[in-house]
């Protein structure tokens, strides 16, 4: 019985981690799982004498390890993974739960499934095949779901005489890849999973390896700093009133702590009041952190219902009708801007609707491409507009308040997943531009009041977004307008097309996703430098609406005038300045604009400019016309 | 606002995880579905079950009936300690047994397991679930029991013939469950999903929950058969050359008496039997002839409705 006891305290003391694998028959994530479910004795006896029987019954070569997870008919006569499977074991110090799941990009939503949970990602990279593009894959769906760990793990290092700088090479590719990733913390392990190398037992075929094994990592990760402890939120889910003396507030603590005598507020309605006592059948708690189901009790009477969100009031979330989001789009039906969704968020369910679509994410690459819509599996940047108030946190702050999904009111199925990413952008306060790539970045806010720089350079800054064709006279007018405005005694800069291309931008090509990433830089640089007070004049085809669009909500409505330099596709050929309709014509340039790439003319231009009749003086007297106009040029100070 | 933390430990047990996670879904479930039912089976996940419903709500009683679909074809032990259990935790108990079949004479003897099973548990629980206009049933099955029950949501999707769909269903992110559906569609939740047999028996010992005494080692009356040790009793065909033999075991699963075998033990408290999980080599389902009765079957049964 001193076992039990060894037991019991044992199971009192281990932690819980819960991890994603994803992959599919070939990369050997059945091979590592079934290794580190049998090197942990995590399987029956009968367990596997039903897949040795199997195996032989489907006819696979030896012992497919496959069948112990893919338990269901289709995904055992297909030899693929279709839906996440749960698999549990433990070890002394750990209990595990594995979420098995699919990595074929068309079960996407199956792998968010599983990751939206997930403590870990393990990711598979096949040494001989270096690192594929299902990988990266794996590795943005475990950032995006916010994952904080990642475990990269190189296998069947036994077919490449596991070899030291295979692995090294593979490891930095991956690494500059990750770069890029919002996962904290990652480790690479070189293994086996056919032969056990690095899995459980170190490998003494790899001496050159000195880190932890698979098992070891998985075992010694520290996840308790994963919740957040700060901001109490507690969503109430049931009201539970059995009699008139006693009205309790049923919920799981989403984060924070909470102790009896703590002030709280109501949210969406504002009121106050005051924890009397956290109870539980088991007795009253001093205090309740997540991720607990608990009963509280105020004191007072006041309205307090399902859907409502009590947390401390000096730490609030946002209280907003609107948040930018990250989804994941789940449904063969594709999204339809402005049309009302159910959102379900904590435990309130409400209408909703995505008003702006900005881009989707081509999760391979990790390039922002122009979309209108968002289709099964493709994960998108969107604007959601919800029918009342919503307290919610961002994802990257707040696992449990910042994500939601959506479901269509018609079908009742679950058709996205989203993660907020901030308030609705273009609010006082909220970052003018998309959330930063990496958590370690936030914005630094400046001690000088835009007011100050005005004085100073007696401007008010603007960017000048010249569009148009080829040849329509862009960079001409961009360079006499700088001139001008100089010699008026303005701060002013010039951002070209060309030289941007040969520095900045110089990885880039010239596809719709590639335009749209130009772009997006050359509007963050003129952001920059409208910041630091100067007037930009920038000098792109930029030739989609879209692109446009963004970069304005990039520079800020306010700050962005759209000047459209309008000449004829015919005038323009004929002057090519620089021979390059003759050679596009020619076949030369590939997505050339006005030739074989299209040109979207602006629906509202602040300002157009027939350049076919107009002169280049009289077209920067009409562009400092507007600089005027606008106030921009020597305003009264304020 | 309280004095800033001194002593305060953050950290939860797998158990106090697992249970947790349980009453987030219970109340889920309560707060979101008019009315639900929880499937009462009389075994050990049930017993557990009903002891998460009591803490999701305390100090109100359990807001919701236990329907314990009944075949005749229990164990008297597990009639006695249902109504006894029943009685103590105040809950409503609503049974039901599919009269028709029962009628016709259902038995897994003459009719074979798979009819059997289809009109005593599958027919009878749709019917019951119907009758009772539940949308909402809770079942105690783990994920850790089965290979196509590890691939279930917690909140599993059933069209309005009680049917699972296992390529198609809902995305389940976080904890956030999708319950809604049309009439005559249902859902099933599973809230102990991923506990496994171990924390089940842990959890039983922890919190001191009383259980069948079939679990526990008895001498008891048994015939082996096709590897099975089956239990005899006054309805118990013996077939030509069987003789029953006192024999020291326990059940580690309870079903039907016909379709339900015991393992050899001498665990005769909870802590040996955790004692005596610590070594098991075999699953707890080898033990229900009803899983190996044809390919795939779980994922068959569920398909037509079964849980």
């Amino acid at each position: 019985m001193n076992d039990v006891q060894t037991l019991l305290r044992q199971s009192e003391a281990a932690d819980l981690l819960r991890f994603t694998t994803a992959g599919s028959v070939d990369d050997g994530k059945s091979t590592l799982i079934g290794r580190l479910l049998s090197d942990c004795k995590a399987i029956y006896e009968d367990h596997l004498a039903a897949v040795q029987r199997d195996s032989k019954r489907l006819n696979r070569e030896g012992l497919d390890l496959a069948l112990l997870t893919d338990g269901l008919k289709a995904e055992r006569e297909q030899g693929i993974t279709i839906d996440v499977a749960y698999r549990y074991f433990s070890t002394p110090r750990r209990r595990f739960i594995i979420a098995d799941t699919p990595g074929h990009v068309q079960y996407t939503r199956n792998m968010a499934t599983g990751a939206s949970t997930a403590n870990l990602a393990i990711i598979l990279i096949d040494a001989r095949n270096g690192v594929l593009t299902q990988s990266r894959r794996h590795g943005f769906i475990a950032s995006l779901l916010g994952i904080p760990h990642a475990l990269i793990a190189v296998n069947k290092m036994d077919l490449v005489d596991y070899s030291a700088e295979v692995f090294e090479r593979l490891r930095a590719e991956y690494a500059a890849f990750a770069a890029r990733l919002q996962i904290r913390d990652i480790a690479y392990v070189p293994i086996s999973a056919l032969h056990g190398d690095n899995v459980a037992a170190p490998s003494p075929r790899m001496p050159w390896y000195r880190g932890l094994t698979v098992l070891a990592h998985l075992e010694t990760v520290e996840i308790t700093g994963d919740r957040n402890l700060i901001d109490f939120r507690f969503p109430v889910q049931y009201v539970n009133r059995p009699h008139l003396d006693f009205r309790g507030f049923c919920g799981t603590v989403a984060s924070g702590v909470v102790r009896p005598g703590d002030e709280v507020l109501i949210l969406p309605s504002g009121r106050a009041s005051r924890v009397k006592a956290i109870l539980t059948r088991d007795g009253p708690l001093d205090y309740a952190f997540p991720p607990q189901a608990v009963t509280l009790c105020l004191s007072d009477e006041v309205d307090v219902s399902r859907g409502d969100l009590l947390v401390h009031p000096r730490n609030l979330p946002h209280l907003e009708r609107a948040a930018e989001s990250l989804l994941i789009w789940m449904s063969d039906a594709p999204l339809a801007l402005h049309r009302p969704y159910l959102v379900k968020h904590l435990t309130s369910t409400l209408r909703a609707v995505f008003t702006r679509l900005d881009y989707r994410i081509n999760p391979d690459g990790l390039h922002r491409e122009p979309a209108e819509t968002l289709g099964l599996n493709e994960i998108g940047r969107a604007a959601v507009e919800f029918f009342r108030p919503l307290a919610f946190d961002e994802y990257a702050r707040n696992r449990a308040t910042g994500c939601f999904i959506v479901i269509d009111p018609l079908s009742n199925a679950t058709v996205g997943a989203g993660m907020i990413i901030d308030r609705l952008r273009g609010r006082p306060g909220a970052p003018t531009a998309a959330a930063p790539a990496s958590r370690h970045v936030s914005p630094e806010v400046s001690l000088v009041p835009p007011a100050a720089r005005q004085r100073l350079l007696r401007q008010r800054p603007a960017t000048l977004w010249l569009t148009g064709l080829s040849g329509a006279g862009k960079s001409t007018l961009a360079r006499r307008l700088e001139q001008a405005l100089i010699a008026a005694g303005h701060a002013a800069c010039l951002l070209d097309g060309d030289n941007v291309r040969q520095g900045l931008n110089r990885d880039l090509g010239f596809g719709p996703a590639e335009r749209a990433e130009n772009i997006r830089r050359v509007a963050e640089v003129a952001r920059l430098m409208n910041d630091a007070g100067l007037l930009v004049i920038t000098s792109f085809i930029s030739p989609y609406r879209e692109d446009r669009r963004r970069a304005r909500d990039i520079v800020g409505p306010d700050r962005f005038l759209e000047i459209y330099l309008s000449a004829p596709l015919a005038v323009c050929e004929q002057r090519d300045v620089k021979g390059l309709y003759r050679k596009a014509r020619a076949g030369e340039i590939p997505e050339f604009t006005g030739v074989s790439a299209p040109y979207e003319e602006p629906e509202r231009a602040d300002l157009t400019l027939p350049t076919d009749a107009l002169s280049v003086e009289q077209a920067v007297a009409r562009v400092l016309d507007l600089l005027r106009e606008r106030g921009c040029l020597n305003p009264e100070p304020t | 606002m309280s004095s800033p933390p001194r002593q305060e430990s953050y950290r939860l047990s797998t158990l106090r995880l697992l249970e947790a996670e349980s009453l987030h879904i219970l109340r889920e479930v309560v707060a979101e579905f008019e009315p639900p039912v929880m499937l009462y089976s009389v075994g050990k996940d049930s017993s557990v079950l009903l002891r998460l419903a009591q803490k999701a709500f305390h100090p109100a009683r359990i807001p919701f009936p236990l329907l314990h679909v009944d075949t005749g074809l229990k164990f008297p032990e597990m009639y006695a300690f249902r109504d006894r259990l029943c009685a103590e935790v105040g809950a409503e108990l609503v049974v039901y047994r599919n009269a028709e079949a029962i009628r016709e004479g259902a038995n897994p003897w003459s009719w074979g397991t798979i009819r059997c099973c289809a009109a005593l548990k599958t027919q009878a629980l749709l019917q019951a679930l119907r009758a009772g206009g539940y949308d909402a049933a809770f079942g105690g099955a783990r994920r850790d029991e089965e290979k196509s029950r590890a691939k279930e949501r917690i909140y599993s999707f059933r069209d309005a013939h009680g049917q699972w769909d296992p390529k198609n269903q809902r995305p389940e992110l976080w904890n956030l469950y999708n319950g809604r559906i049309n009439p005559g569609e249902s859902i099933r939740v599973f809230p102990l999903s991923n506990w496994t047999e171990l924390d089940v028996w842990h959890y039983i010992y922890l919190e001191n929950i009383p259980v069948v005494p079939m679990y526990f080692a008895a001498e008891r009356d048994m015939v082996a058969r096709g590897g099975q040790l089956i239990p005899v009793g006054p309805a118990t065909r013996l077939q030509p050359g069987e003789r029953p033999e006192k024999v020291w075991c326990r059940f580690r699963t309870l079903g039907c008496y016909p379709c339900t075998g015991a393992v050899r033990s001498r665990a005769a408290t909870v802590p040996e039997i955790i004692a005596e999980m610590m070594v098991a080599r075999h699953s707890e389902r080898i033990t229900r002839l009803i899983d190996h009765d044809q390919d795939s079957s779980m994922e068959q049964k569920k398909k037509e409705g079964y849980f």
